[in-house]
């Protein structure tokens, strides 16, 4: 349904006026995207995971094209976004929707949620008439389970609990029956007794509305319950792509499972048992050469450092850029 | 007060007054933290555990107010400390990390500064050099190269900074570390790092710490004891064995069934009805007795005590307590929970 080909998002850092004289032509970029390729598939939850200054958020919002590549392109059910005026490209958005972590954020304080969730509406279908656009913001408000919806409409953002907000959130998502969402950390801000209920509200959606997820998150132990192939990026790459179960249990990556192991388990009875890697992510501005990783990894040898390993098959479907895969493979 | 026990706070209310009415973020509640363990304190926002780590210093403000109840630290009680004594205390004897140190740390000054002021405010008489030698001695021992002093917090990544914060908890050799959300805000390789070197300095110093979080991996990961709370008060305390494998409040139950295990291959998660109530207009009774999935008559009408179940392992449930009208199939149910 979807396929990012050689994706590349470079954002110029921040300079001053003299600096930016001096350095004429030459200003250093944060690569936070940097060669990307991968292809959703129609009906999937498809995760990418990854510590923060990845690069995930910001793949997310290529794909919906709120940015502009660098280079590469998002193909979206055979056509080229970038092929696209933006006329077409607003055409396009009713059929991708994004849904962010922090649902006060998201949502404008001066709109009732019968407007927020209608507003939408009004700009992708234009040709419901303001009773049938409010018996359809009903319809969507109930079936993200907010229930009687009457009770809803003319609230106000801060008059209804987190958890609401982001069922708000979704059923904004969810107006034009759009055919992609991206779900950027969607219930990264919700308690965990709501979560577990968000969870599962997305799934429903996905089955009734036959959706197609791109899942990010930082959180692996959430990935494994919802997603079906899962992406581990670091420095703007992907290290492992795979099924969520091949990935989790037969990882090849050092860095995936360095991630994996560093999960916080549910139990004091488990323990680590791998060491974690030195040192901490480093900055985008200036990645090591070679593989990103080399530096922090525990089984870098000399070449690790000169050349960078492709993104090669291991295992049917299973995605992997490590010059000693092998070695990990379980 | 039992020599093993480093802090015990007695029957603590802490309210916040809201246009609304007053807010009793903690209420009644009593805990006793005890010398030489890890306390996790877990709880979902609002639930009034990181209120409770503010009064244990008496750090709240207004708003805030503690109303009633007793802080007995180290002998001590310091509610009848004069406000003016406390400064003394706090760094010197009780430390604190807390969920952001970017917010925490002073951006004019570099991390050497924030150490040695600290020593010589606490102790006047300490000279510059040792001082300096001190504060060295304590980065090194966390992990932070001792040429990175003179850096500045912003030069610093989030891991490193959390680092600082706990070398200036432990600077003057505080007993206690009040940490709360301490790994919050960091990715989950570096939080493996900052829990494995707290457990580390727990050993080393012979260090109490109370740790507030609503991350019930990180509680499973290093706590000794742990003590759930719910809508301002304790629901459940007892060792971290003990509540995980066998949680006694239907709370702690459902909370352990609806986290994410990455160790697990089921595919559901338990999932709770209803959310937190709103502490303006707490239930009556036991306040969890509106999501309960085995709620009872009584339930609704009275509170439970907060009272042994086995051993060191408490609760306030009242399928665990003598009632009226309690019958033998009730008991068969608790069983099966």
């Amino acid at each position: 349904m979807i396929r990012v080909e050689n994706l590349r998002k470079f954002f110029p850092v921040q300079s001053g006026f003299i600096a930016s004289l001096l350095n004429r032509g030459n200003i250093p970029t944060v690569k936070a995207v940097d060669d990307v390729t991968f292809s959703i598939r129609r009906g999937e939850v498809f995760g990418l995971a990854g510590e923060s200054g990845s690069g995930k958020s910001t793949i997310g919002r290529l794909v919906l094209r709120l940015y502009d590549p660098t280079s590469g392109r998002v193909v979206f059910d055979g056509i080229d976004l970038e092929s696209l005026s933006s006329e077409q490209m607003r055409r396009m958005r009713s059929r991708m929707q994004i849904v962010f972590q922090d649902p006060l954020a998201s949502l404008n304080p001066r709109m009732t949620i019968g407007q927020a969730i209608g507003h939408p509406a009004r700009i992708h279908m234009p040709e419901l008439s303001p009773a049938e656009r409010r018996n359809h913001v009903m319809e969507i408000l109930q079936a993200v389970g907010m229930n009687p919806p009457e009770a809803f409409y003319d609230l106000f953002p801060h008059q209804i609990s987190g958890g609401q907000r982001q069922r708000v959130v979704l059923a904004r998502a969810l107006v034009t029956s759009p055919e992609f969402i991206v779900a950027d950390e969607p219930i990264a801000m919700a308690d965990v007794s709501v979560r577990a209920i968000l969870l599962e509200l997305m799934m429903k959606m996905k089955e009734e509305f036959h959706l197609t997820y791109l899942f990010i998150t930082h959180d692996l132990a959430t990935a494994k319950y919802v997603c079906n192939r899962i992406a581990i990026l670091y420095l703007g790459k992907l290290c492992e792509l795979g099924p969520i179960n091949e990935v989790y249990s037969h990882y090849a990556h050092p860095y995936t499972r360095a991630l994996l192991e560093a999960v916080p388990v549910p139990d004091p009875r488990h323990r680590r048992t791998e060491p974690m890697p030195s040192g901490e992510i480093p900055n985008a501005i200036n990645p090591p050469p070679g593989c990103h990783f080399h530096p922090r990894c525990p089984i870098a040898r000399e070449n690790c450092s000169i050349q960078e390993p492709p993104l090669r098959e291991i295992r049917p479907g299973h995605l992997v850029a490590c010059h000693y895969a092998e070695e990990l493979l379980k | 007060m039992p020599e093993d026990i480093l802090y015990s706070i007695r029957n603590l209310t802490v309210e916040y007054g809201t246009r609304a009415g007053p807010v009793r973020a903690v209420d009644n509640l009593s805990l006793d933290i005890r010398r030489g363990e890890i306390l996790g304190l877990v709880g979902e926002s609002g639930c009034g555990k990181s209120t409770i780590g503010k009064a244990l210093m008496r750090l709240h403000e207004v708003p805030a107010r503690i109303t009633a109840g007793e802080l007995w630290f180290d002998g001590r009680n310091l509610m009848e400390l004069p406000a003016g004594k406390m400064p003394e205390i706090r760094g010197a004897e009780i430390g604190m990390v807390f969920q952001d140190p970017m917010t925490s740390l002073d951006p004019v000054e570099s991390i050497l500064d924030h150490l040695t002021e600290t020593v010589l405010t606490h102790e006047p008489k300490t000279s510059g050099a040792a001082a300096k030698k001190r504060a060295e001695e304590l980065v090194e021992r966390l992990g932070i190269r001792r040429e990175r002093l003179k850096e500045y917090p912003h030069q610093m990544s989030g891991g490193m900074r959390q680092r600082v914060m706990i070398s200036l908890a432990l600077a003057l050799r505080a007993k206690l570390v009040i940490a709360d959300e301490p790994t919050t805000s960091l990715d989950v390789i570096v939080e493996a790092k900052i829990l494995d070197l707290l457990k580390e300095l727990q050993k080393e110093f012979n260090l109490t710490i109370l740790l507030i979080t609503h991350n019930i991996g990180v509680v499973a990961e290093v706590a000794d004891r742990v003590a759930v709370m719910y809508a301002a008060r304790l629901a459940e305390v007892g060792t971290a064995e003990e509540v995980f494998a066998n949680p006694k409040h239907p709370y702690t139950q459902g909370l352990l069934k609806s986290v994410p295990n990455i160790e697990l291959n089921s595919a559901e998660l338990y999932k709770m009805g209803g959310q937190p109530p709103s502490l303006l207009h707490p239930p009556k009774g036991c306040r969890f007795h509106p999501r309960c999935p085995l709620v009872m008559d009584i339930c609704s009408k009275e509170e439970p005590e907060f009272e042994p179940v086995i051993g060191d392992h408490l609760a306030s449930c009242w399928l665990y307590q003598e009632h009226e009208g309690r019958g033998s199939s009730e008991r068969h149910e608790v069983h099966n929970a």
